[in-house]
């Protein structure tokens, strides 16, 4: 039986279903990376580039894992996942990077996705895959067609605000590390809106558990998978210039679409040092926070120096106040005005520049 | 261009210290090393009295396309109200480009724009040809820094000529003066210089690369022009221009798709000098830059196959000079142990 390895980085966490009910359905065997764990990470912090960000490395570090495991490796070329939109130029070069930087790899499969021009589908990319493993095409027809009602049922359990790591379990069996688990140490009271790219949140190594750490802090999470691709493309049309980053606009029409419901009593964007597009939305989302004082938002960038001391206390500070907000509702002045504590005792509220939350942390 | 139709030109000051340091105030701190530069240029210009913002987009993937709208973002965050007129390649979309074209040039007609953008053309051509020029000369005369005054008078001059007769007219001169100061003989070292393309054309953020290396008797060579990036980026690709033909070929197998930017262009580039016998090649890119990561991961793979040494540098405003001497004078070294070891030549005939 071929088997065919799937790192598990990067759009794993959007397509594995699609890939792998296709792969098995062909009649190979898929074999994904194990979750990140400290090997992976040094295996892609030697292979990869000092200045690529840390998921690229991640990805050097989990097809290092697979190298010697697997017949072939499935790393298909990101070009467009949409029309006039792009992922990102790393994802461009991914398989001609892994090959100038790390040798003996097994043969790659790097298909190119690209559905910038036209309407193009799966269909395309995953038969040009198939051809690779068996010349029966009406076989590739099958598969692709479980492998496609495999995606659907894992988009609609996603808008149904099933986790990522929970709806990959159950479509495809895996265990998938850093699931959650029901580890409410206090009662459910806040509702935080988490933005980033899929595979920082939901890679437990690299964002330090950061899902379970909120949940355990008695917060309920909501991501940018659970928001519609309707609402998401409706959102994101509200901008001056269509944003040619396929996740970026899909982080900005997530927190558009936060900013208009009133369910939520804090955001946090977790993004890794070095992202390109980040640098941006990251920014353009900051700014619109920073202008409203009605959501509170942190911003959280990882590398692979981050340390797991420095995100606890900013997520307990974080949580901390927005409880104590929750609580005072009713009397908070507005921005820069003076507060009157209960002791009767004024205190300034200052506007520190760069701390998009500070006017709302001063408050408490 | 902007004078010839009748536009008050505000050019922000050259590049300083001061500009660095009020576009990182600004700018988001991950961002690209040009955003910032531009916003403190934009900035600068302000303080002069400059009330509309005229630059280039894209379409991406590289973040230089969406310059414009954070920067928008950020002036409005700092109360400063100017208008901002974003050139794009009219990809299909003509529509909004003649209109933005319109609010600029009022009711002028099109004839006296086409004028003018052939003027502009013409001059930016004229600019590479001196620049070009100084490239050349620069190690192989005794006193550079007579080059370096010529070019800044020549450069002046440029900027203040209003017809093509002018221009043809400094270049002549500026190639005939400079052509003829006292020149040192010896054997040379070629460097290409690759890589984003503002970081190689602009030197407060390369600090000045070019000038070292050609101080430390190397002849550089640009890999792209600013005439070549007017022409694929504004027009099109419409005008024929002598740059690097058949890049695809040439990155190919090292780098097989578009990439952004100019990734793709610096490991063509590269490629192209190697088969040219340089002896090096030096890289530059803005830190984090995208393209140029993904060229640069590549450029081993190019250095082991073509035999080139290559030389990366990633800068922003963190970057100091003393270190990228060093770096430069040990790249220099070793260039010229290899090429005094076995000549260029035969170090290359080695493995064919």
């Amino acid at each position: 039986m071929i088997r065919i390895g799937i790192p598990r980085a990067l759009l794993y966490y959007m397509y594995i279903p699609l890939w792998r009910a296709f792969f098995t359905e062909l009649g190979a065997e898929v074999v994904v990376s194990p979750g990140t764990n400290k090997a992976i990470l040094d295996a892609g912090l030697q292979s990869a580039l000092d200045e690529a960000c840390l998921p690229v490395k991640l990805f050097f570090g989990h097809t290092t894992a697979l190298a010697g495991m697997v017949d072939y490796l499935f790393v298909p070329r990101l070009i467009s996942i949409e029309p006039k939109a792009y992922i990102c130029p790393k994802f461009m070069g991914l398989p001609d990077m892994l090959r100038a930087r790390i040798h003996s790899l097994p043969p790659l499969i790097d298909v190119s996705v690209d559905f910038s021009k036209g309407n193009r589908d799966w269909y395309s990319v995953l038969s040009s895959a198939g051809r690779k493993i068996t010349g029966d095409s009406n076989l590739i027809r099958k598969a692709y067609s479980s492998a496609r009602t495999a995606q659907c049922l894992f988009q609609e359990q996603l808008e149904a605000e099933v986790a990522v790591p929970e709806a990959i379990e159950r479509m495809t069996g895996e265990t998938v590390p850093g699931r959650g688990g029901q580890a409410a140490a206090e009662p459910v009271s806040l509702s935080i809106a988490l933005l980033g790219h899929a595979y920082n949140i939901y890679d437990d190594y690299i964002s330090m558990n950061l899902i379970q750490r909120l949940r355990s802090l008695g917060a309920q999470v909501i991501t940018a998978d659970c928001v519609s691709q309707q609402t998401i493309a409706e959102q994101a049309a509200k901008l001056p210039k269509k944003l040619f980053w396929s996740l970026g606009r899909k982080m900005v029409g997530a927190a558009l679409a936060f900013y208009d419901s009133s369910r939520f009593d804090g955001m946090i964007y977790l993004s890794s040092f070095g992202c390109g597009p980040e640098s941006l939305v990251g920014e353009l989302i900051a700014r619109w926070a920073r202008r409203r004082s009605d959501l509170p938002f942190m911003m959280l960038t990882i590398d692979e120096h981050s340390g797991t001391a420095g995100m606890i206390t900013r997520l307990e500070a974080f949580t901390d106040m927005l409880k104590r907000r929750k609580k005072d509702e009713d009397h908070l002045p507005a921005h820069g005005q003076p507060v009157y504590s209960s002791q009767g005792v004024a205190v300034q509220t200052g506007d520190h520049p760069g701390a998009a939350t500070a006017h709302l942390q001063e408050n408490c | 261009m902007l004078s010839k139709l009748g536009i008050t030109l505000v050019l922000p000051p050259p590049t300083s210290r001061r500009t660095v340091e009020l576009g990182v105030r600004h700018a988001p701190e991950f961002a690209c090393f040009p955003l910032k530069l531009n916003l403190g240029n934009f900035l600068e210009a302000k303080e002069l009295g400059a009330d509309t913002i005229l630059m280039a987009g894209g379409i991406g993937p590289c973040r230089f396309g969406y310059y414009a709208q954070v920067q928008k973002e950020i002036l409005a965050d700092l109360h400063i109200p100017m208008e901002m007129v974003v050139l794009e390649p009219p990809a299909g979309d003509w529509g909004a480009f003649k209109a933005s074209v319109r609010s600029l040039i009022g009711d002028r007609s099109w004839w006296d724009v086409l004028k003018a953008i052939r003027f502009a053309w013409y001059k930016a051509r004229a600019i590479d040809a001196v620049e070009s020029e100084v490239l050349y000369l620069r190690p192989r005369l005794f006193e550079p820094q007579r080059a370096e005054e010529l070019l800044r008078e020549a450069l002046d001059r440029l900027d203040a000529s209003g017809s093509r007769k002018e221009l043809d007219h400094t270049v002549g001169d500026f190639t005939r003066t400079a052509r003829g100061l006292p020149r040192r003989s010896g054997a040379l070292l070629r460097v290409g210089l690759v890589g984003e393309i503002f970081t190689v054309l602009e030197p407060y953020a390369n600090y000045d690369i070019e000038r070292h290396l050609g101080l430390l008797g190397v002849e550089v060579t640009r890999g792209i022009f600013l005439s070549e990036w007017i022409n694929e980026h504004l027009f099109g690709g419409l005008l024929r221009v002598h740059g690097l033909e058949h890049v695809e070929e040439l990155a190919a197998p090292y780098l097989n798709a578009f990439v952004g930017g100019h990734g793709r262009e610096t490991v063509a580039a590269t490629v192209h000098f190697a088969r040219q016998n340089y002896d090096g090649v030096v890289q530059v890119a803005p830190f984090t830059c995208m393209p140029e990561i993904v060229a640069h991961s590549v450029l081993p793979a190019v250095t082991r196959d073509q035999e080139i040494p290559t030389l990366s540098f990633y800068l922003d405003e963190q970057s100091g000079i003393a270190g990228i001497i060093t770096r430069l004078e040990a790249f220099v070294d070793l260039m010229s142990a290899r090429h005094g070891r076995y000549g260029k030549q035969e170090a290359r005939s080695r493995k064919r």
